[in-house]
């Protein structure tokens, strides 16, 4: 999607209240330019960002496309600053076609400092719009930030593989969903591969097997154990396992957790296997074995996950499910959407996973 | 034994957006014609893009042309990319791609239907299961009895362990004998949850998108019904000519093109009662009694209720355009309607004594889709003295093309000393409202008739009450050239319509502005 015409303000020393004017302002001056110039009114974002990465954001923020909020509110801190400056800018998707609209984004970037944080939501909160839901990522950490911003936000954006330590990550995680609605990308990464094991187990002849699993294997990229334990906590808790610490398995064959839980009277054996090789975060692939000899395999391949089914009798089938790679935008991207939806099945599977940590 | 209804769950499917769709083998008859490149080549792609398709997914398509399946693969290839609303994964498409065949041979050709149940049989081998079938007949409509016939018995219209469907394109019938004779062939060899007839106009999202309106907003229901609301406009316009359409369009006309299937569709959303759920069979039910409660109209009635008009030359998009007689395909002295417009009466408890006009044309002054509703004026103007006089009803509009929207008309003191009204519309655009794209409606009805959701498709009693309603007017003005020597009445290209269609309005009623 091609930006292309924008309006933008900007001023050194400023305040909350000028910024908001010039919104305004702006606002009217591109509805007077073109009347089919209209503000997209979905979701205010605010991203709490490091000023020296600022640029780094915005760029992951501009491939988001379509999926951008339709106000973000980029709060760039910077140790030491005095001074509180700030730019608008809103952009169009386009120029309005004849009797078409051309829908408008606004985002607000104000450069703070430590003499700020005290008061940031005096900052934050006149720039945001009143009523529309609001999103927060703070990708640099900034806990504590995060905790004061809370209060005026309604979602939260993270990424449980991006804490060094997974015990950390799902910590982090279920704190957060005690004061907000939490969506994780770890867990949207996992979104395909959820889809594919139902589907695998949706005809009613197969539905029994899901209660007859004896062993799962999971492969994930080296910093993503907590994206491994999510999707097997997601399995936990969809199919009543009972969960108990994992253990680290050093079998000389990269990091690894193994250990099982308890489905039923049986044991599920559990092992999540990092993949050296896998340079993106997320899962390299899932494998689930049942009592009955059936064992289902899903791996990453090219246009789609590769599936691997072995039927009770031993016979052996692959294919590929097709499907378009989103890439970490889309990933994004589909984080934002899902700030407006509610995925009930997150916080148990999170719930699970922490009591799977070793 | 018997399943437990612990195991007919699967618990793997709460909280996802998309459900499972059962593996399935699509198999499109008519497959290199213009809607199955133009439509649901583009779709299946768009599917397979966003992992939408099933686990185990084949098409077969069948024409009359003999080829390789090679050859055939070249040529989806080709629609996709010529026609899919985003451009194409290469391993994406290859990997769909290497799932298609081919078979050519006349529909009626017992042959060609031995072929396919070989194909379908080895794709079920090569996934080590039955995979479900629906056959999508994207033919001319005088094949769709063909097809299901040889279908029938060629004994692949049922299978023991897997679900077969029919998914039949519009039109359902040009006249309400064709519409009951096309069922009984169909239903004599499907059974009705098997089939699903396509209405494409109900898989768009604003279509959908009225039912959440009307249902899940509890402050328009109370005012929904005849105490209320004055009139309902339903509106179809388009800036277009007829295009390179000359051959279907000559002998379909506005009537059935538009008003017998979509307007009628969106009459029923706007006069469907709250069914009990949102399942097929309750929504359907809530709108066949709509379609019953209309009167079927008599020839004496038809002057009254309905009228038909051809565009002239005119002048569209700032150029001058010809008329329908001169474009190129229509026979000399046509007196196919390109403009249509009914006054329609729904005799029931909540809507006796409302009119609902509906009206569609090609070469109109631009393209609109929209439903006004005119609520009663205020039983009392207290503001006459002050010089009201742009005090008009409330009118609650919903745009369904090209902003979807909402639009109300209230009235408001204009600033000033004086207590002067006038009106001013209060409009909320879904555009601005939701981050998502809509998908393309073919791609949401493929995929729900894959899954055997009939909830946006025709059902069998739908679709002859709608033909009950229409056919006596398309019976009547075939056999009337129309009242005006030379044809039937004209309206200039670009224009607002026939002047004519000012006589279907109740006194104080008019038209809004195309």
């Amino acid at each position: 999607m091609s930006v292309t015409s924008d309006a933008v303000w900007s001023e050194q020393g400023t305040t909350p209240d000028a910024i908001e004017a010039a919104l305004r302002e702006l606002l009217i001056q591109r509805h007077a330019e073109n009347g089919n110039f209209v503000p997209a009114r979905v979701l205010n974002m605010i991203a709490f960002v490091d000023r020296e990465w600022t640029g780094e954001i915005a760029n992951r923020l501009r491939g988001v496309g379509r999926y951008h909020a339709s106000r973000l509110l980029v709060l760039a801190y910077e140790p030491g600053r005095e001074r509180l400056d700030a730019r608008v800018m809103i952009a169009s998707e386009g120029e309005p076609q004849p009797g078409e609209l051309a829908l408008l984004r606004e985002t607000v970037v104000v450069e703070i400092g430590d003499r700020h944080l005290d008061d940031l939501l005096t900052i934050a909160d006149p720039l945001v719009v009143t009523d529309l839901p609001t999103l927060l990522w703070s990708p640099h950490g900034h806990h504590g930030i995060v905790d004061v911003l809370l209060e005026m936000s309604q979602a939260v954006l993270l990424d449980s593989v991006e804490e060094p330590l997974a015990r950390a990550a799902l910590d982090r995680a279920c704190t957060l969903t005690e004061r907000a609605y939490v969506v994780d990308l770890a867990w949207l990464r996992s979104t395909p591969w959820r889809e594919r094991l139902a589907a695998a187990f949706d005809p009613a002849s197969l539905r029994p097997e899901l209660h007859a699993i004896t062993a799962v294997t999971v492969r994930h990229h080296q910093a993503s154990t907590a994206a491994a334990l999510l999707l097997v906590g997601w399995l936990a808790s969809r199919l009543d396992w009972q969960v108990g610490p994992l253990a680290s398995d050093g079998d000389g064959d990269g990091d690894a957790l193994a250990g099982s839980v308890r489905a039923g009277g049986k044991e599920v054996a559990l092992r999540l296997q990092a993949a050296p090789e896998l340079s993106v975060p997320g899962l390299e692939g899932v494998t689930l074995e049942t009592a009955s000899g059936l064992r289902l395999g899903l791996r990453r391949g090219t246009g789609g996950l590769r599936a691997n089914w072995r039927d009770g009798q031993g016979v052996e089938r692959e294919w590929t499910i097709p499907g378009a790679s989103r890439g970490e935008a889309g990933v994004l991207g589909e984080g934002i959407r899902q700030a407006l939806l509610r995925d009930p099945t997150y916080v148990p599977a999170l719930m699970a996973a922490r009591g799977m940590l070793p | 034994m018997a399943a437990t209804a612990t195991e007919l769950e699967n618990p793997l499917t709460a909280g996802l957006e998309r459900q499972p769709v059962a593996p399935t083998t699509l198999v499109i008859f008519g497959a290199t014609g213009d809607l199955a490149r133009r439509k649901l080549l583009p779709a299946l792609y768009n599917l397979a893009h966003d992992g939408a398709l099933p686990e185990r997914f084949h098409m077969v398509g069948i024409s009359r042309k003999h080829k390789e399946h090679a050859e055939f693969r070249t040529e989806c290839e080709e629609a996709i990319r010529r026609f899919s609303r985003r451009k194409p994964d290469e391993d994406v498409l290859a990997g769909l791609l290497a799932n298609v065949k081919y078979v050519g041979g006349t529909f009626d050709d017992d042959a060609v239907y031995a072929q396919l149940s070989t194909l379908l049989d080895g794709c079920d081998e090569e996934a080590g299961e039955p995979l479900n079938r629906a056959f999508y007949l994207s033919t001319a409509p005088s094949f769709f009895p063909v097809i299901v016939g040889e279908l029938g018995s060629s004994k692949l219209a049922r299978h023991d362990r897997a679900d077969v469907r029919v998914i039949i394109e519009k039109p359902f019938g040009t006249t309400l004998l064709q519409a009951r004779e096309l069922n009984r062939c169909v239903l004599a060899i499907f059974d009705e949850p098997q089939v699903f007839r396509i209405d494409h106009y109900l898989g768009k999202e604003t279509v959908q998108n009225m039912l959440a309106f009307r249902f899940a907003n509890g402050m328009f229901e109370p005012l929904w019904n005849r105490n209320y609301i004055d009139s309902v406009q339903i509106t179809a316009a388009e800036e277009l000519g007829i295009g390179s359409r000359a051959d279907y369009y000559d002998s379909a006309g506005a009537l059935r093109d538009l008003i017998q299937n979509h307007m009628l569709q969106l009459l029923c959303h706007v006069a469907m009662e709250p069914p009990v759920s949102f399942t097929a069979e309750e929504v359907r039910n809530e709108k066949v009694k709509v379609l019953q409660s209309i009167p079927q109209p008599t020839p004496a009635d038809i002057p009254e209720m309905a009228v038909r008009a051809q565009y002239a030359a005119g002048h569209a998009g700032g150029e001058d355009v010809s008329g329908y007689l001169e474009e190129e395909g229509v026979p000399e002295g046509s007196i196919t309607e390109t403009y249509a417009a009914l006054r329609l009466e729904v005799d029931n408890w909540r809507w006796a004594g409302v009119p609902f006009y509906l009206r569609t044309g090609k070469r109109l002054a631009r393209k609109i889709t929209e439903i006004a509703v005119t609520l009663k004026p205020v039983p009392h103007l207290a503001f006459s003295q002050g010089g009201s006089l742009g005090v008009q009803p409330n009118q609650l509009v919903l745009t369904l093309q090209p902003n979807e929207g909402v639009s109300l008309r209230l009235g408001a003191k204009i600033p000033g000393t004086r207590m002067i009204i006038r009106p001013v519309n209060m409009e909320f655009l879904y555009g601005t409202a939701f981050l998502s794209q809509s998908p393309e409606a073919y791609e949401r009805l493929i995929t729900d008739a894959m899954r055997g959701d009939a909830t946006l498709f025709t059902r069998n009693d739908e679709v002859e009450a709608q033909w009950g309603i229409c056919d006596p007017i398309v019976g009547t003005w075939s056999q009337t050239p129309g009242p005006r020597a030379g044809g039937i009445p004209k309206y200039p290209a670009g224009s607002q319509g026939p002047e004519e269609a000012g006589g279907l309005l109740r006194e104080g009623d008019r038209w809004r502005a195309i």
